[in-house]
């Protein structure tokens, strides 16, 4: 299956990554070099093969409904880019504009 | 936009509608770390490197939110799967930290469920299938008008254990849809695993419409409809919908598929702003959290513990007291506390009707007027019981114990010790009663003049003036009868 | 009796916290022979570019506290080792970047569980080393702080993603070094440097606080100058953590026990597809010569086959990117690490993750988003989980058949020219015998059996689900067996 340009930015846009138009490009060829290397999977009987899943015959072990929390060692603001009144901030989704707004 | 409006159509067009329902559940932890879960904490307080999704940060699984939503999953009538598998889904908003949610996809918790929500004129049960119950984590809260031109994230709800209830599109109108969450919210507070409140966020609603011919058998494209805050706005908001939906239709076009937005305040739906094409949720089998198997003996345990479900209730109650009206029913089972009240008063009075008047009629009313809830409620079943007997043994009159009843609401004492503390044992000797009479055949000597010249309809006002007098302590069968007598002297 | 700082670093770990134990050595000693160890062979940007992040206050304090504890007659399995640790296991007293420029600076508020381990066995964490930018690579050229050199040969590779690591050890700074393993990247550093890597059972190390490449195949992996170093290390950090769903709750055997092993009776594969037509015969002829050290030793020798090890590079590049894609969307500006403006919030995420990303992790998020994506999930990303169950069979297969364990080159060359592989595929077959192990979640080894051209070459041991005994048992015996013929 061959990748084409308008697929790489659209996966681009789905993995929020921002590509300039000539790394897009660059990726095409590089993207659809890697995946003819995979095109040999296609022709491997999987009939009644279970995907692999995670290990261990009992399964996903629960945990207690239990505190305390798991602490931290420093506070949120000492690695958060921008924080105010204990929110993280980020700039305002395009969804929720002011009124005033432009973009 | 009226249910006229929905009338309007309602000839031409059926509506299809189909419901998901998030369930918030209610564990004291978050469903993949040791985070709290209280409400109202300050923001980002309730947060450790798993909720906040710091590098190298693992879930690990809630086992108490995996038993609220077996106990839900087997109240809906659902099998509950053997192994399930927790599933990401990869998106990006500010409030989902890890860029993906933790849900449950190809095979979820639990399938075939139904929900009897009514019965149709010929008697026949109204079933909505219910596809799966799946288990998924909540998301943060953006807040969007806090501060100028920024969103505040606050990932205390993140994490939070959610249920998610998919039911088929077997609705058939808002009437259905409305019967349908009423009946879920019932069944989710009789076994208490959520606080099921549309207001405080803890159920919310995403509806699928679809409007077609009368007399089809084949789906018409569905919307998907949000941002409902109470039952009635779901409902207004399928109607409002289901209008437009059909008003497309009969011009001859086409219904896109699309989420539409509910919003309350001008009565419209209009499509949501379209956060950039299609929805890739690129689902896949998360690989932190190895299959979810439970063992039958699990599954067995929280079956045999689930409290009596309403339904259940509702025919017990129809079996066992016969002389019960459908609505006296209805609302004795309409919550789980309500119902075990009023079986502990009926079966220590021996007098189940008699109790559930009292129990629709002066408890539920005092619960209001006192904001208490039945399970804290001042007056004990067994003390409400006692002073049922004490008005059949004669002891108290009717009217008395109306009295006494909220004397006990406001200071939880026993009936019998206020009857004699406030002199409201009833007073049957005749010499109280005829001294009573005379003192109000003194002070209204008209209306007794009339009454004994023969106007017997005054005989009540009478009696009430001597209950009154007596502070209810009087027996009101004594008093007409010595009243009857003076006619005509 | 004291030692003087250039023969601290000879020590074995066990040797020196026997010493410090004793009272004979002063931890803070041995983390200065360490710094120092570091100075001369020029580890820093200017040098070998071999570690990130170092502390030495941080280090020293760590060593009072030890010595304290070692006078109140206190020591702990590690006590006063100086140990480094990959830049992509968290840390709270050193930075955590994963080679990387979204997480420039951050500093995790927990430590990972194997980091606990260590501290909590008096280990001394003096430093975070140079890796591949979130693991991903084979040279460690991918990080974006400069490449690492190999300090047997500083124009070349040290191997990747663990390659600062490896080269911390294979210089002589410390005797264990913690890295972390998704196709290989303990193993092949270890193989280019000429040290002992191991990768343990997927589930036996707690990958709690290892900064996730693909979950489903994560491991932290131990580095020793010798076999026992290794054992050591993995011993402390091996165990049941609560706080990983996928960790194994199997008893942790003591795998320095198996220093006194004997090899009779035990059978070794030879798997043929490790062992193609066109290997470099000078690979093929090191480990052959192992494998008849081997049979001296009483082990029996069997020809094997693993049909579909050629099918693992393509099944690791597809299950391996899928999983990364999804694990590195948390890296968004919003919470940590860095944020670029751009125009809205998507701009935000999309300058944040264009400046922070290098082209290889920005190439397999492109990978891992597109087989993962709609049309294609069942014809890349679920198929390829199919194909790795058949790989893992053959694994299964073999071990039910007899056989103890596996031994095959580590890696198809020695470490390469730094620059030499320009092509992504290309560096990706560095991974092809190494790779299939961590599909399969087997325990596996390497250790240096020789030169070529005067490089180091790794042969390594591959056993089954948590019989990592029986694999550092053959590990010690062949070690003890090459000698000095291991580094010649």
């Amino acid at each position: 299956m061959a990748v084409t340009l308008d697929d790489v930015r659209h996966i681009a846009a789905l993995a929020r990554l921002g590509l300039s138009e000539d790394r897009a490009a660059s990726l095409v060829a590089e993207l659809n070099t890697i995946l003819e290397h995979m095109d040999v999977l296609s022709k491997i009987d999987t009939t009644g093969i279970e995907p692999v899943a995670g290990i261990g015959a009992a399964g996903l072990p629960l945990r207690p409904d239990v505190g305390p929390p798991i602490p931290l060692a420093r506070e949120r603001d000492a690695f958060a880019p921008s924080m105010r009144d204990g929110f993280f901030l980020v700039p305002r989704l395009s969804t929720h504009e002011d009124p005033e707004a432009t973009s | 936009m009226t249910s006229a409006t929905v009338a309007r159509w309602a000839a031409t067009y059926e509506m299809v509608v189909g419901l998901e329902v998030h369930v918030q559940l209610k564990t004291a932890t978050k469903i993949f770390c040791r985070c709290s879960t209280d409400f109202g904490a300050s923001p980002n307080s309730n947060t450790c490197p798993v909720c906040l999704a710091l590098p190298g940060s693992l879930p690990v699984l809630n086992e108490h939110a995996v038993d609220l939503a077996i106990s839900a999953a087997l109240a809906l009538g659902c099998h509950v799967q053997p192994t399930s598998i927790f599933a990401r889904k990869n998106y990006f908003y500010p409030d989902l930290p890890k860029g993906y949610q933790i849900s449950q996809f190809d095979k979820p918790l639990a399938t075939d469920g139904c929900l009897q929500i009514g019965t149709r004129s010929d008697g026949s049960p109204i079933n909505i299938r219910i596809t799966r119950v799946h288990m998924e984590e909540d998301a943060g809260k953006s807040i969007h008008d806090r501060f100028p031109g920024v969103t505040a994230v606050d990932l205390n709800r993140a994490g939070v254990p959610l249920i998610e209830i998919v039911s088929e599109p077997d609705m058939r109108g808002s009437d259905e849809a409305e019967a349908y969450l009423r009946s879920l919210k019932q069944i989710l507070e009789y076994i208490a695993v959520s606080d099921v409140s549309m207001e405080k966020g803890s159920l919310r609603v995403d509806a699928n419409i679809s409007a077609r011919p009368v007399g089809a058998t084949k789906l018409g494209t569905k919307t998907e409809v949000k941002n409902m805050n109470s039952f009635s706005g779901v409902v207004r908001a399928l109607e409002v919908e289901f209008a437009r939906q059909c008003a497309v239709l009969d011009a001859g076009g086409r219904i896109d598929q699309q989420t539409m937005l509910w919003d309350a305040n001008t009565d419209e739906v209009r499509p949501a702003r379209s956060k950039e094409g299609s929805h890739d949720y690129r689902y896949f089998p998360d690989p932190d959290l190895p299959p979810l198997i439970i063992p039958i003996e699990r599954i067995d345990r929280l079956e045999a513990s689930l409290p009596e479900l309403p339904a259940a209730r509702r025919a017990r109650f129809r079996e066992a007291h016969p002389n019960l009206t459908p609505y006296d029913i209805d609302v004795l089972t309409a919550g789980p506390g309500i119902g075990t009240y009023f079986e502990h008063v009926a079966r220590q009075s021996n007098d189940a009707k008699t109790a559930a008047n009292w129990v629709m009629g002066d408890v539920l009313a005092a619960l209001k007027t006192t904001d208490q809830t039945i399970e804290h409620f001042s007056v004990r079943p067994a003390d409400l019981a006692e002073l049922l007997n004490l008005v059949r043994d004669g002891v108290v009159s009717h009217t008395a114990a109306k009295q006494i009843f909220g004397i006990m609401v406001k200071t939880g004492d026993r009936p019998s010790e206020i009857a004699e503390r406030e002199h409201l044992l009833k007073v049957t000797d005749d010499s109280a009663l005829v001294a009573w009479i005379d003192e109000v055949f003194a002070e209204l000597p008209s209306e007794a003049q009339r009454f004994v010249g023969g106007e017997r309809r005054l005989q009540g006002v009478l009696v009430g003036q001597v209950m009154k007098k007596s502070k209810g302590s009087a027996d009101p069968k004594r008093v007409n009868q010595l009243l009857a007598e003076r006619i005509g002297t | 009796m004291t030692a003087s700082a250039g023969s601290l670093n000879e020590l074995s770990a066990a040797e020196l916290r026997d010493r410090v134990a004793k009272g004979d050595v002063n931890p803070r000693r041995a983390v200065d022979a360490a710094f120092d160890r570091a100075d001369a062979v020029g580890a820093r940007k200017d040098g070998l570019n071999i570690l990130l992040y170092e502390d030495r206050g941080d280090a020293h304090r760590q060593a009072a506290g030890i010595a304290t504890q070692r006078d109140s007659g206190e020591s702990g399995p590690l006590a006063g080792v100086p140990v480094i640790v990959k830049d992509n296991i968290a840390t709270t007293t050193l930075p955590t970047s994963c080679g990387s420029r979204i997480l420039e600076g951050y500093v995790s508020p927990f430590d990972a569980t194997a980091v606990r381990c260590l501290r909590e066995a008096g280990a001394v964490i003096i430093a975070k080393s140079n890796m591949d930018e979130f693991a991903m690579g084979s040279s460690t050229e991918n990080s974006a702080f400069g490449p690492a050199k190999n300090p047997l040969a500083p124009t070349r590779v040290p191997g990747g993603s663990s390659g600062g690591s490896a080269a911390a050890v294979a210089s002589g700074i410390v005797r264990i070094a913690l890295g972390s393993e998704t196709g290989g990247s303990v193993r092949q550093p270890a193989a280019f440097c000429g040290v002992v890597g191991v990768k343990p059972t997927y589930g036996r190390v707690s990958r709690y606080g290892l900064v996730a490449f693909a979950s489903s195949l994560d491991q932290i992996g131990v580095f020793g100058r010798s076999v026992d170093d290794a054992a050591l290390g993995l011993h402390t950090i091996a165990g049941l953590d609560p706080l990983d769903s996928t960790s194994a709750a199997e008893p942790v055997a003591r795998y320095r026990d198996a220093a006194r092993g004997s090899l009779t009776g035990v059978v070794i594969g030879r798997p043929r597809e490790y062992f193609p037509d066109d290997l470099d015969p000078r690979i093929r002829e090191k480990c052959d010569a192992s494998l008849d050290a081997l049979k001296s030793l009483g082990a029996e020798i069997r020809d094997v086959s693993l049909p579909h090890t050629d099918l693992a590079i393509q099944v690791y590049y597809i299950v391996a990117p899928a999983e990364a894609s999804s694990n590195l969307a948390r890296f968004d500006g919003v919470r940590y690490g860095l944020r670029m403006d751009g125009n809205g919030l998507r701009g935000m995420y999309e300058a944040t993750r264009s400046t922070g990303f290098g082209p290889e992790v920005t190439r397999r998020i492109l990978l891992g988003t597109y087989v993962l994506s709609a049309g294609y999930y069942d014809a890349y990303y679920r198929k390829a989980q199919q194909v790795r169950a058949l790989i893992a069979r053959d694994f299964a297969d073999v071990f039910r058949s007899g056989v103890h364990l596996l031994f095959t080159p580590t890696t198809p060359t020695a470490a390469f020219e730094l620059g030499a592989k320009s092509d992504p595929y290309e560096m990706y077959l560095s991974d092809i015998f190494t790779c299939t192990a961590n599909l399969a979640g087997v325990p596996a080894i390497s250790l240096p059996i020789g030169r070529v051209d005067g490089l180091p070459v790794g042969g390594q041991f591959i056993a089954s689900h948590f019989d990592e005994r029986q694999m550092f048992a053959a590990a010690y015996a062949l070690e003890r067996r090459l000698g000095a013929g291991a580094h010649q």
